[in-house]
């Protein structure tokens, strides 16, 4: 993008908080994720996440100072936050009743894709995520990862340099789940854009990002490449067993995992979206 | 958990096989006065791509308008019972048929917004450069849109039944404006009641309890003239009543207040969307 200046970090969050009444969804998160990195937020349901996500794409208001995006501040400059983001929720959020390519012009006109160049763009979007073939087919009868990737061409369309993903793969089997993350880091690739995926998939986490923060309870717990918290675990046990990146999040969250499960809400809308691309 | 995928990539998923410059650069953005315009057609283009694709509710909801006029107009035609003016109690009707069903399907704009939250349309939507006014106008006139073809299919109905309606384009592009106006006041209304109640069930509910209090107490049926006191007044703070009124001006030419019609519409569009876009966050929790 020709008015932003190229940075290191692509996003800082300092003190991060937001609460739900009574409950901190959010509490005191520090985050940096540097530009063209893909970067992991695991944690389980209820860690606070999605929470911590709707508050940097300006979905939740948060006071100025905790967040910056490319050097924005979404609490003082949303519409520019909001150019620089490409988001892909949780649910699946393809509308069935359009084909895959009016669900990716609607993204290009809200974004002011220009007239002469739309036509292109969706195009350019569908090929990006191998959905060309299927382009004027209706989004309802795409298979879960299809829907996936049709989310992605929505998010890509209008070139976002941060993209977020809210647990991309949630419910998709192991095909449909690499599928993804090749589509993911294919598009990082030639675009060059940094992405920051949700997920409670440690596995997926442990192949495929470069830096990861376990969240637990509204904060970050650990963080760092998924190779450097593996050798810290390792060190600090001793033993020849390697551990994988399940055993240094149960390290770190202690015995409060068991109890941790997220609200009815949370687990609801997981399970929907589980079951809907199953 | 399963194990990590394993799958080999695709050789397709390369991307040195594709063509992506355009995804490399950002568009223009529209600033001011351009963005709500350009808002309100991409969710008008919206609508007619998803009534393109199934008519279904285009037909089902010609049945009850065409059940009023066949049942209800044609036989309080023959009894004579309303005061209607020299005018033929079918043609008194028609507009006021016109003006319901745009309202029914305005008033349950909401459940689509419901659906859209817990579906993520709508909050993906709400991370676009979208001022959520904007959105909500862009929806309200989408609403607009549909209730606007419904209105042509009652107009048709009407003249196959013997309407004398006017067919000037003037005067056809006015009642094209106020169906708009009128519909996205009532769409506005139910997003307002769903950013309050915030479920489907609630809005159901709540739009069915409305709709014929709103029908009943404007003039859709039967003149101001005739009704009690108390209906007067419903009457008179009932955006429908100034709905029907432009309507039967400008379709069958009975004297209307244009001039006022088109103000209050207006007035109660700019409140229901002011409404609607202050509570469109409550929603996005």
């Amino acid at each position: 993008m020709s008015d932003v200046e190229p940075m290191a970090e692509a996003l800082v969050c300092r003190g991060l908080a937001y609460s739900f009444g009574e409950t901190k969804a959010v509490d005191g998160l520090d985050l940096t994720v540097a530009a063209g990195e893909v970067f992991g937020l695991l944690g389980p349901n209820g860690a606070g996440k999605t929470t911590a996500i709707r508050c940097i794409t300006t979905l939740l208001p948060v006071p100025a100072g905790m967040v910056r995006v490319f050097g924005h501040d979404p609490a003082r400059e949303r519409m520019a936050v909001r150019r620089l983001l490409g988001y892909v929720p949780q649910q699946l959020s393809a509308d069935a009743s359009l084909t895959g390519r009016e669900n990716v012009a609607l993204f290009a006109r809200v974004f002011d894709v220009s007239r002469r160049e739309r036509a292109e763009r969706v195009a350019q979007a569908l090929e990006a995520v191998d959905l060309t073939e299927a382009a004027d087919r209706m989004a309802g009868t795409y298979s879960g990862g299809m829907i996936r990737r049709l989310e992605l061409a929505q998010a890509l369309v209008s070139a976002p340099r941060l993209l977020m993903l809210d647990e991309p793969t949630i419910g998709l089997d192991p095909i449909a789940r690499t599928s993804v993350w090749d589509h993911i880091n294919a598009v990082r690739a030639a675009t060059g854009m940094t992405v920051l995926v949700t997920t409670h998939y440690m596995d997926e986490a442990d192949q495929y990002c470069d830096h990861v923060g376990l969240m637990h309870r509204g904060r970050i717990r650990a963080l760092g490449t998924p190779q450097e918290l593996k050798s810290d675990l390792r060190e600090r046990r001793g033993g020849t067993a390697a551990p994988t990146l399940e055993d240094v999040f149960r390290d770190v969250a202690g015995s409060g995992l068991d109890a941790q499960g997220g609200e009815f809400r949370d687990v609801r809308r997981t399970r929907r979206t589980a079951s809907r691309v199953s | 958990m399963s194990a990590a995928p394993a799958a080999p990539r695709p050789a397709s998923a390369d991307p040195a096989d594709r063509n992506l410059d355009l995804l490399l650069v950002a568009p223009r953005a529209r600033t001011g006065w351009r963005v709500v315009p350009a808002r309100i057609l991409a969710m008008c283009v919206v609508e007619l791509q998803k009534l393109r694709h199934d008519r279904t509710e285009l037909y089902t909801r010609a049945v009850q308008p065409a059940l009023w006029l066949l049942i209800y107009g044609e036989t309080f035609t023959r009894i004579r019972a309303i005061p209607t003016g020299g005018i033929p109690y079918l043609d008194y009707l028609a507009p006021g048929i016109i003006a319901q069903s745009a309202m029914f399907i305005a008033i349950f704009y909401g459940i689509m917004i419901i659906w859209e939250r817990d579906s993520g349309i709508l909050i993906k939507l709400l991370v676009t450069p979208t001022p959520r006014a904007a959105l909500v106008t862009g929806k309200a006139f989408a609403a607009g849109v549909k209730s606007l073809i419904q209105a042509v299919v009652v107009v048709v109905i009407a003249a196959l039944l013997g309407v004398a309606l006017t067919w000037n384009p003037l005067r056809l592009l006015g009642v094209a404006a106020v169906v708009l106006l009128g519909s996205a006041f009532f769409s506005c209304l139910s997003m307002t009641i769903a950013g309050i109640v915030l479920t489907r069930d609630r809005l159901m509910g709540i739009g069915q309890a409305i709709t014929m209090p709103l029908f009943f107490g404007s003039n859709a049926l039967y003149p101001v003239s005739v009704m009690p006191g108390w209906l007067r007044a419903v009457s008179g703070i009932n955006p429908l009543s100034y709905e029907v009124d432009a309507l039967r001006g400008l379709l069958i030419g009975t004297p209307a207040h244009l001039g006022m019609d088109f103000g209050v519409l207006a007035i109660a569009a700019a409140l229901g969307i002011t409404a609607a876009s202050s509570l469109l966050s409550r929603l996005a929790r």
